[in-house]
């Protein structure tokens, strides 16, 4: 079973319909015990990291998330808060799974923010999460605040500057584009998570 | 790079996709998940759904049609009118659209701008702006939906949209009315004007006749995105064509 984080966020209905065409069933749900159990998790979120930690808190799903050993795929805010913290809202401490800060994108001539659109990837070793998927694939992105690159970043996006696109610790991913809104190649990402490719 | 984006218009008015000609004398066009479907598949980068009637009525969008376009679609879409307050917008977020944008409750209750982007993110938040030319500045238009409704307001249009930037917004459609549904090209000055005033994502709305329009709009007027309605509708500009000649042209494109 796979279990998607009912962190009160807003795209989850989009995420949850994304599996219902790949003919996966998923279980939307707040409880520790059905999370813990289930074969995959996907983390959604969209909104603010205080507000989406805020409602983990809430609900008693920090402890819970931190301690899965199953793959598990954050996706947009989800996957900023696999991050040590965010400077969004003046600064909120978030999961600490995947070290480094999340941080605003700097806005210049060219260069909007929201990151919003499509945009491609640079990978060095293609990760499995992108098997199938072709190198000049192009994913939906929209967000404002932005993951460092760093060691456990398996793909990366440029905006004015580089940032993390595709992360991955152990057992937890991460996609700071919304795979559910990036058409096929979105499609085959999330077929590839639930398939074990991670 | 990213791309700029090309994004096909749904005007929606009890369930069906409508155009008009300056915004009067609406036609039925077709099906809303049959016509989400064919744009998806000919390569729209996204989509808006604007309830034309909903905000000059008073009513909110409906959440079921919304549900529909969720579970068809995978690219995403924004969906537009009569949201007044965030529990509305709540509404609709949920039901698995991807922004709201919001026009004339914006006017009513500029308030609502900030109230949204906190609860929801900036991202999620798009205003959008009509605008009409008038002694040679740009001035916005309130409930242009229904053309006996429609109104001025004490707006100009460039401040009314780094208002909305200052309070929040996460992307502003401006939509040209002098220019809407006549297909002799974007208003490039005005787009360029405001342009120049944001650092959020703007679009492109009213005036698309020809693929060159799209070329001037992104090379001239430097906008995110291009938005139209009839010109796809009626088939007069098919987009894998519209995006194959872009490419050609040099504009960052998704094929």
């Amino acid at each position: 079973m796979l279990a998607i984080v009912d962190s009160g966020g807003a795209n989850i209905a989009s995420v949850r319909f994304a599996l219902e065409r790949l003919g996966v069933q998923s279980e939307l749900t707040a409880d520790p015990a059905v999370i813990r159990s289930a074969e995959r998790v996907i983390l959604p979120g969209v909104g603010s990291a205080s507000e989406g930690m805020k409602r983990l808190h809430a609900k008693g799903l920090v402890d819970c998330v931190r301690s899965l050993t199953q793959p598990v795929l954050g996706v947009c805010l989800g996957m900023q808060l696999l991050f040590e913290e965010s400077e969004e809202d003046g600064g909120v401490q978030t999961l600490g799974l995947i070290p480094g800060k999340v941080a605003l994108l700097p806005n210049s001539p060219g260069i909007t923010v929201p990151h919003m659109g499509w945009n491609t990837l640079l990978t060095g070793r293609k990760p499995a999460l992108l098997d199938g998927v072709e190198p000049e694939a192009r994913f939906y992105f929209v967000h404002s605040y932005a993951a460092p690159v760093n060691a456990f970043t398996v793909a990366s996006c440029t905006h004015g500057t580089p940032f993390s696109a595709i992360v991955q610790r152990g057992n937890f991913s991460g996609a700071q584009f919304h795979p559910e809104r990036s058409g096929p190649a979105g499609a085959r990402l999330l077929q590839n998570f639930v398939e074990g490719r991670v | 790079m990213l791309a700029r984006r090309i994004i096909p218009c749904l005007d929606v008015r009890d369930g069906r996709v409508v155009k008009g000609t300056q915004f009067r004398d609406h036609e039925d066009v077709g099906d809303i998940i049959e016509l989400a479907s064919r744009y998806r598949d000919e390569g729209a980068d996204e989509l808006v759904f604007y309830d034309i009637t909903a905000s000059s009525d008073g009513r909110t969008v409906s959440t079921e049609w919304v549900t529909r376009v969720a579970r068809v679609l995978d690219i995403p879409f924004c969906v537009a009118g009569g949201i007044r307050s965030l529990d509305g917008a709540r509404a609709i977020l949920h039901g698995g659209a991807d922004k709201i944008s919001i026009n004339s409750p914006a006017l009513e209750n500029p308030a609502l701008i900030g109230e949204l982007a906190r609860e929801f993110g900036s991202q999620c938040v798009v205003v959008g702006i009509d605008s009409r030319t008038e002694d040679g500045d740009w001035f916005v238009k309130q409930y242009t939906g229904d053309p006996s409704k429609t109104r001025s307001t004490r707006w100009r249009t460039l401040d009314w949209a780094v208002e909305a930037q200052k309070l929040g917004a996460g992307e502003v459609v401006l939509n040209c009315m002098n220019q809407d549904g006549v297909r002799r090209g974007y208003d490039l000055v005005q787009l360029k004007a405001l342009r120049a005033l944001l650092h959020i994502p703007l679009v492109a709305s009213g005036g698309a006749g020809e693929i060159s329009h799209f070329n001037d709009v992104f090379r001239l007027a430097g906008v995110d995105g291009a938005l139209a309605a009839s010109v796809f509708h009626k088939g007069i500009i098919a987009i894998p064509k519209l995006k194959e000649q872009l490419i050609a042209d040099g504009i960052s494109i998704r094929p």
